[in-house]
């Protein structure tokens, strides 16, 4: 164990030791390799598919991150902008509203087959912002209610609203203005319009080298935000309101403010990756929409360490390789050699949630520890019982 | 941590602060009204009298008997160590599955005569409150305990995930579909008739489990020397511990007494639904929560009301709106109270909701 220790932190002394024109240039490699590396594999297989996922649910993370970890609203219901997102492209993006402009359809930028078919289709650019802006709305409606309250009671507000648009998407076939239903209810609005982006080949389920790419553009835009924003004036402030809020109001931070920013940015995120994900799946399928997804996301960034952008991303790629690679893989038939009669995908949420316990009583300051947050996390823990009296005071 | 967070106005013209104090005072309990109200309305509008709505609310307070008694768990847990214990619901449905398993065990089926059933209620009865309360502990020790010093949200995480790790077991004991229990007290039969409201089995044995348990936990808690120490730790623990008090024992005791009352909630709920369901403890443990914060957290009386009241909503929404759009509606509900009245109706301002 000390070994293991102690060989990452001679990686991290030397990577820091290394001269800025030596690491930028190892970024540079790095990232020329990620946009070859589907050139690699075949253009409809496994790998490109494990990879897409992995890098959107990279977006999530890095979007639930800037509320749970930076701002520390431990935001349960994240689901929701999943949902509001995937629903922004079912919307604007599919035959969905096959009835409207009198059957022959409403088209902005779209070029080719699409161009024809009835119902509304936007370009997917536009649906991408319109799903960040869609979700940054609703991230201050819930956020609202939640300014006065703290803690606990925020995650089971938030939890609760995510509760609600999961059940208005299961119902919402019923609720209609004339022939316009609101979604599709459990039979889900499908098929979903693939992007048409310039400079890529054309998006399909049999190349899903496009899908990649643009899952890697996503994510590296995400990462970039993350960094500019963590180190900006905003991101001290929900730092500050996050490890004292009194103090940083009393030091100018102006809360409201600052939260509901959190709020929105982080749902941002969350409605990319959820327009994203619905066109990758080519349907908006309102029973994915639950309370497990959240915690999926958060486990992410709880594995990964919260507040840490690398550990989030590491996080996030390791949690949905196991989702869909080794669950379903290698590990599935791991139960049977124990002599146990059921498959391993039967566990995959009780997986997660074991790995939360685990990771918040043994290392809670996730995989990749961002600074701050471990000294606050060592700070208490294990010092015996006066620390329970200091934390309630 | 209060002044902070809410902005304070500096003026208020008089009338507003009027309007105000009303709302905050009635605005609950209006709130609260109007569901029943509003269709006792149109029930009477329509020529149909009322039996219709008090049937929905005998319903509805027999059912909430059932969230009164998980709401007695998070109330309890919240009170001495402001903690939810997300997994609380989770360990209802163990509760439930518990006191299935048990009459398997036992071979008590629809066949059996009127005594035996009677025992194999009460064994398997007391067996799922021992189980619960029991599990309950154990995740005490294991996922709280050790968290005690850490940030708040530290023990809420690892609650959320031993509410997946329950849920797990449930899927796996007896799979994803809803199973159906041998109807052995039968539930829908009519016992007697008040003036066109018709009293079932199921109601007479939820009130009747109920009643009695919580008299026994409130003459306890108010009585005894542990229920002593544990209004003491919930007071001030450091208190507490310089009286004397061994403040785990006392945590680990509450989590227990918890359990126990989970899983007479546990066993009710199979007989009077006949179903049960691997994930029946998230939607559970909401509405008890829902419950529990209603009636003023850490308040035994209030969680009870708590869950009468939020049992006539639900049953209300049920027949006369759409069950599917129960869930949403209770949430709602949620949301009103936690943001506008967090201390609930009997409850006094906690230091969470400021």
């Amino acid at each position: 164990m000390k070994e293991i220790k102690q060989f990452f932190a001679t990686i991290g002394e030397t990577w820091d030791g290394l001269p800025p024109i030596a690491r930028r240039g190892f970024g540079v490699v790095a990232l020329v390799l990620l946009i070859l590396l589907p050139f690699a594999f075949t253009a409809g297989g496994d790998f490109i598919d494990n990879a897409t996922r992995a890098l959107a649910y990279s977006v999530m993370a890095l979007g639930l991150n800037i509320v749970v970890g930076f701002a520390g609203l431990l935001d349960l219901g994240y689901v929701a902008f999943y949902a509001l997102g995937a629903f922004t492209i079912g919307w604007f993006g599919s035959g969905f509203y096959a009835f409207v402009n009198h059957e022959k359809g409403i088209h902005v930028a779209v070029n080719g087959v699409t161009d024809t078919l009835p119902g509304i289709h936007i370009n997917f650019l536009l649906i991408l912002v319109a799903a960040v802006i869609v979700c940054a709305v609703f991230g201050v409606l819930i956020g609202l209610p939640t300014l006065r309250l703290r803690g606990d009671y925020i995650a089971i507000v938030t939890l609760a609203f995510g509760e609600i648009i999961g059940r208005v998407a299961v119902n919402g076939d019923s609720l209609k203005v004339g022939h316009y239903a609101l979604t599709a209810g459990r039979q889900g609005i499908t098929p979903i319009d693939s992007p048409d982006l310039p400079l890529l080949s054309e998006f399909g389920p049999l190349n899903l080298r496009p899908w990649y790419w643009l899952a890697l553009g996503m994510a590296l835009l995400s990462l970039f935000v993350n960094f500019r924003l963590r180190d900006s004036r905003l991101g001290r402030a929900w730092i500050a309101v996050r490890e004292d809020e009194v103090a940083a109001a009393s030091m100018g931070v102006p809360l409201v403010r600052t939260k509901l920013l959190a709020y929105a940015t982080g749902a941002g995120f969350g409605g990319m990756a959820g327009a994203f994900f619905a066109a990758y799946f080519n349907t908006v399928n309102a029973d994915q929409f639950e309370f497990s997804f959240s915690i999926f996301i958060l486990a992410m960034i709880i594995l990964g360490g919260l507040g840490s952008i690398w550990g989030v991303v590491v996080g996030a790629i390791t949690l949905s390789y196991i989702n869909t690679y080794f669950i379903p893989g290698p590990f599935k038939s791991l139960p049977h050699t124990f002599g146990l009669n059921f498959d391993l995908t039967d566990l995959s949420f009780g997986i997660f949630g074991f790995l939360l316990v685990i990771m918040m009583v043994l290392r809670p300051e996730g995989l990749i520890p961002e600074r701050r947050r471990k000294l606050e996390l060592t700070e208490g823990v294990g010092s015996g019982e006066e620390a329970l009296y200091e934390a309630r005071a | 941590m209060e002044a902070a967070s809410i902005p304070v106005r500096a003026t208020r013209a008089a009338p507003l602060t009027a309007l105000q104090n009303f709302f905050s005072r009635w605005g609950l309990i209006i709130v609260l009204l109007a569901l029943p109200l509003a269709f006792a309305a149109s029930d009477i509008a329509s020529g149909h009298g009322l039996s219709h709505i008090i049937e929905n609310l005998k319903d509805g307070v027999s059912n909430g008997a059932i969230w009164a008694l998980v709401a007695i768990g998070y109330t309890l847990v919240y009170g001495i160590i402001e903690l939810i214990n997300f997994a609380h619901g989770d360990v209802f449905m163990i509760g439930s599955f518990v006191a299935f398993g048990m009459w398997g065990t036992l071979g008590v089926t629809l066949s059996t005569g009127k005594l035996g059933v009677a025992g194999g209620l009460i064994v398997a009865g007391l067996i799922a409150m021992i189980a619960c309360g029991a599990l309950n502990v154990m995740i005490e020790r294991v996922a709280y305990r050790p968290l005690r010093g850490a940030p708040k949200l530290a023990p809420l995480i690892t609650a959320v995930g031993f509410s997946f790790i329950l849920q797990n077991v449930g899927l796996e004991w007896l799979g994803g579909s809803q199973h159906g229990v041998d109807d052995l007290v039968h539930a829908q039969h009519i016992l007697f008739n008040i003036g066109g409201v018709k009293i079932i089995n199921a109601d007479v044995l939820a009130i009747g489990v109920t009643v009695p348990l919580v008299i026994v936990l409130v003459l306890f808690v108010q009585n005894s020397r542990m229920g002593k120490a544990m209004r003491a730790t919930a007071q001030d623990p450091e208190a507490a511990r310089l009286m004397g008090i061994n403040v785990d024992t006392t945590i680990s005791f509450t989590f227990l007494l918890g359990g126990l009352m989970a899983g007479a909630a546990g066993l009710i709920y199979a007989l009077y639904n006949t179903t049960i369901r691997f994930d029946q403890g998230f939607e559970a443990g909401l509405i008890a929560f829902t419950a529990a914060v209603m009636g003023g957290i850490g308040n035994l009386r209030g969680a009870v009301l708590g869950g009468v009241i939020i049992g006539c909503i639900q049953q209300i929404s049920d027949d006369r709106i759409n069950s599917t759009w129960t869930p949403a509606i209770v949430f709602g509900y949620l949301i009103l109270i936690m943001v506008f009245k967090p201390q609930g109706l009997l409850g006094e301002e906690t230091r969470e909701a400021g």
